[in-house]
């Protein structure tokens, strides 16, 4: 499988890429670790005439941190993101959910950025950056951009950037110590990618209250999402196994829940009742 | 475009189109025909090979995403006429039946043994999860790199 012929660039700055990208427009993609991108074109799904490699910004691929929250370039591996020291002690549920993504080899070339902008709904950062609030950093023509990632993943494959525009970076919080989190899969195992997936933010307070819960939903739907009635009904009670079972009911009540060969509708939407009990307990009982 | 790479010590240079898929350089380009061609889909891991130490599918990869890297296929493991121990503990262990996916199983088990050089039989699993025996000879591929982790030791 090849894929169609193409031009090839190697920009050495975000600048340049930018006005690369807005030069060949639509017949333009940004290329990353292209562990989605290159699958797609070599079954020709995708056909771009001009390919514009990332991998020449040496700024894209740093983990650094400013203010309260960590910003993660966009060519940062699933695998540096998995092993990096400072995100596993400041934010584990993104290197939990970079460990689960596809397999060791997948996992050393695909990048964040990459994943990110593909948007599949089955991809494991999608439910992670919502239960963090997450931001997306943009570049574009025009200037750059903050999107919440509530706001990034608008629909199947499709995501908040504008033609032309870079996804350059991901801010994900620093976690106070106290925070627990958790991530909990069921993986597709040809693919590797989730039938269901949550990923789960708890605090609590002294008498094991709940002060704050997040909890995000990959692999269900058309995309990733929040699932907030569950969240609503946890705040503020004991989190205790009994009431978090009682809450995690009907997450999929208000989403066009997947029916294929992989997974029914139905099976998919009590696997992500259960998945979403699963991650909210061990967050629970993460959280100090 | 022109594209200058580093397989198994030796330096190839190439003019090539950006469409050439790492791994029909390495097989059509640097005549190196024992990175294997399996699902073309990032899936089954017969082409696995190291891109600058790391483990990677080279059938999803450009060519000229790896110019200026340094790549190991399973031509570079044998060093002074000797197999790499890990070819050995597979030889052994009869860790392959057909020998299709072989290549990859041993790349794939060479990274995971520089990462973990004592790995548990889980960790040996989830390491090789990236490649697919249709022989389903998992077993014995497990009890190789157990083996190759001893004679490393």
């Amino acid at each position: 499988m090849i894929p169609e012929a193409f031009e090839y660039f190697a920009p050495s700055s975000i600048q340049e890429a930018i006005s690369l990208a807005r030069r060949y427009g639509g017949d333009a993609k940004f290329l990353s670790g292209g562990h989605s991108l290159l699958p797609m074109m070599k079954l020709r799904l995708a056909a771009p005439k001009y390919i514009i490699d990332l991998a020449g910004i040496g700024e894209l691929t740093q983990i650094s941190e400013e203010g309260d929250s960590l910003k993660i370039g966009a060519l940062v591996t699933h695998k540096a993101i998995e092993t990096s020291d400072e995100i596993q002690s400041r934010c584990r549920l993104l290197a939990e959910a970079a460990f689960e993504i596809g397999d060791p080899q997948v996992r050393s070339c695909g990048t964040i950025g990459g994943s990110v902008a593909h948007a599949d709904p089955a991809a494991d950062y999608p439910a992670a950056l919502l239960a963090l609030d997450a931001e997306v950093r943009i570049e574009g023509p025009s200037g750059g951009r903050s999107v919440r990632a509530s706001d990034f993943f608008v629909d199947l494959f499709t995501t908040a950037l504008q033609q032309g525009e870079l996804l350059v970076a991901i801010h994900v919080p620093v976690l106070a110590h106290n925070v627990g989190t958790a991530y909990k899969k069921l993986r597709q195992q040809a693919s590797g990618f989730a039938l269901v997936s949550a990923a789960a933010v708890v605090a609590k307070d002294e008498g094991g209250k709940c002060t704050h819960i997040a909890v995000g939903i990959s692999g269900v739907g058309p995309k990733a999402f929040r699932a907030s009635k569950v969240e609503e009904s946890l705040l503020g009670k004991t989190l205790t196994e009994k009431n978090i079972t009682n809450a995690s009911h009907h997450v999929t009540a208000s989403v066009d829940v997947q029916n294929d060969i992989h997974a029914s509708a139905e099976y998919r939407s009590a696997m992500a009742d259960l998945f979403a009990k699963n991650a909210i307990w061990v967050a629970a009982n993460r959280a100090e | 475009m022109e594209i200058t790479l580093t397989i198994n010590d030796r330096t190839f240079k190439a003019d090539v189109e950006p469409r050439l898929l790492l791994v029909h350089f390495i097989r059509e380009n640097a005549c190196l025909t024992g990175t294997h061609i399996g699902c073309e889909t990032t899936t089954c891991g017969a082409c696995t090979i190291l891109l600058d130490g790391k483990a990677v599918k080279s059938c999803t990869l450009l060519a000229v995403q790896a110019r200026g890297k340094r790549l190991t296929t399973v031509e570079g493991l044998m060093k002074n006429g000797r197999l790499h121990p890990i070819q050995e503990a597979f030889w052994e262990e009869h860790g392959l039946q057909c020998g299709y996916c072989t290549p990859g199983m041993i790349m794939a088990a060479y990274h995971l043994l520089q990462e973990n050089p004592n790995p548990s039989d889980e960790q040996i699993r989830r390491g090789l999860e990236g490649n697919l025996c249709r022989c389903t000879g998992y077993q014995n591929i497990v009890k190789a790199i157990q083996s190759a982790a001893a004679k490393l030791a």
